[in-house]
């Protein structure tokens, strides 16, 4: 075999740590809240950048390893990257919450049997046999995190964001659900009663934001064009169509 | 294991950065490592629960500086090289060893997209006796095994209260470690915030955890 690929497997610990060192301190210079998106010049703090460019060479090396082996089949590896890029992502879930909205029975089934009534609308399957359903309404915000890792419902969400899966999150969800919440710009008046969800099993939670106001006369499809991806990880509430950003709105 | 991955309660990790509009997959490897993964455990040599404690044993300075996709690489290498399924030398060297063909055919595109649809179930159909009942008060046991485990620290010898039964569910700290499946009643477990973090926390807040008969006693 070529000497270039010789190597490259055994070289990604180290190499990866080494390009990483020292950048831990920077994401934290530059992490101070959602509203740094906004400011020219801010650096991503997400550490997908600590990644040194080589690791592509890397999972190469590995893919045509397991190739060769016979142990994967390339055309297998290319419909599963296209299955979560294309068709399990957060517009699953939007369908799900738009139904509720719109069809009260359908809602209490959600709320009582979520596997199944997922499944009425054809999702379910991997990181999401086991389904609970929490509602957001006035008086209760639910919000759902993985400390432990990074457990999220991907039937209907898709694969998790960064920073659902960054150690700010996991680590101050629990014991200061409030102050990240307002970090995505929800303020939550004392008297709401927050849930925080921490997925320690299999089971794998989803979050009914309440229905935004002048939303009366919408149909189903308009209302799912409404929900974000956030508003149901419970981190972001669905705003009214005439008033665009009384949240964080940022659409998926 | 009291490992960096149980970070519930820290305090000192920064912000949370949210990107806008960010893709599936932030480079074309991270997707191609994510199918690999998939389509490597079709062989059936690992589970779930293996997978997540292999990542919990990348070293903590590693945890931390790595991105979710390499964490996931670093630790899949001895994930495979320990099932047999590929050899240190292959590693190594990026090439297969002489004389071992594969006789059964790898996952293809078909059984990769059933295996999407079906899922990997945890829950198992068998009767087992559940320990606890819905609105019973519960304390989490005060474990530190250094293993695999799914109770965090910051729960561990709080009371709660019994939310919901899910039913009976492999339990994680023996299926990591291939020591069987142990199945029994998953609950989902209500803390409130000043259990967990005294009183300066919310009178109104709470935190839910999923948890198994053996992370649980009466209260």
């Amino acid at each position: 075999m070529t000497t270039t690929r010789r190597n490259f497997l055994t070289a990604a610990v180290t190499a990866a740590g080494a390009a990483a060192a020292g950048n831990l301190g920077q994401a934290k210079e530059s992490a101070a809240g959602q509203g740094e998106d906004e400011k020219p010049g801010h650096t991503h703090a997400h550490d997908h950048q600590v990644v040194p460019s080589d690791f592509a060479l890397r999972v190469k090396s590995l893919e045509s390893l397991l190739v060769e082996k016979g142990l994967v089949d390339r055309a297998a590896l290319d419909t599963l990257v296209d299955s979560y890029e294309h068709k399990i992502g957060p517009r699953n879930g939007a369908r799900v919450v738009a139904r509720a909205w719109s069809d009260p029975a359908y809602k209490q089934r959600l709320l009582t049997d979520a596997d199944a009534a997922i499944a009425e609308l054809g999702y379910g399957g991997m990181q999401g046999e086991h389904m609970v359903a929490v509602e957001n309404t006035p008086t209760v915000h639910n919000m759902v995190v993985c400390t432990l890792c990074s457990c999220y419902p991907w039937p209907v969400l898709g694969l998790p964001p960064v920073w659902y899966k960054s150690a700010p999150y996991r680590s101050r969800s629990v014991i200061d659900p409030r102050g990240v919440l307002r970090e995505f710009g929800v303020v939550l008046n004392q008297d709401v009663e927050v849930r925080v969800w921490d997925s320690t099993a299999e089971v794998r939670y989803l979050v009914l934001p309440e229905r935004p106001a002048r939303t009366e006369k919408l149909s189903e499809d308009a209302l799912a064009a409404l929900v974000t991806r956030d508003s149901m990880i419970g981190v972001a509430k669905v705003a009214s169509p005439a008033n665009p950003n009384p949240a964080r709105s940022g659409r998926v | 294991m009291n490992g960096i991955h149980d970070m519930g309660g820290m305090q000192d990790m920064g912000s949370v950065v949210a990107e806008k509009n960010e893709p599936v997959f932030h480079e074309p490897w991270e997707g191609r490592l994510f199918a690999l993964r998939r389509a490597m455990a079709a062989w059936g040599k690992w589970n779930i629960d293996v997978t997540r404690h292999e990542v919990e044993l990348v070293p903590p300075e590693e945890y931390l500086r790595l991105s979710y996709y390499a964490r996931q690489f670093v630790a899949f290498l001895p994930m495979i090289v320990k099932s047999g399924l590929v050899s240190q030398a292959e590693i190594d060297t990026a090439t297969p060893a002489a004389g071992q063909p594969q006789v059964t055919p790898a996952l293809s595109p078909e059984k990769a997209l059933a295996m999407i649809a079906k899922g990997i179930p945890a829950s198992r159909d068998v009767k087992v006796a559940s320990r606890f009942k819905v609105g019973q008060h519960v304390r989490a046991r005060n474990i530190n095994p250094v293993g695999h485990t799914r109770l965090p620290r910051y729960a561990r010898g709080k009371t709660g209260t019994v939310q919901m039964d899910h039913g009976v569910f492999v339990l994680p700290d023996t299926n990591a470690h291939f020591k069987g499946e142990n199945p029994q009643h998953l609950y989902s477990v209500r803390f409130t915030a000043r259990e967990l973090w005294g009183e300066s926390a919310s009178a109104k807040d709470s935190v839910n955890l999923d948890m198994w008969d053996d992370y649980l006693d009466p209260a």
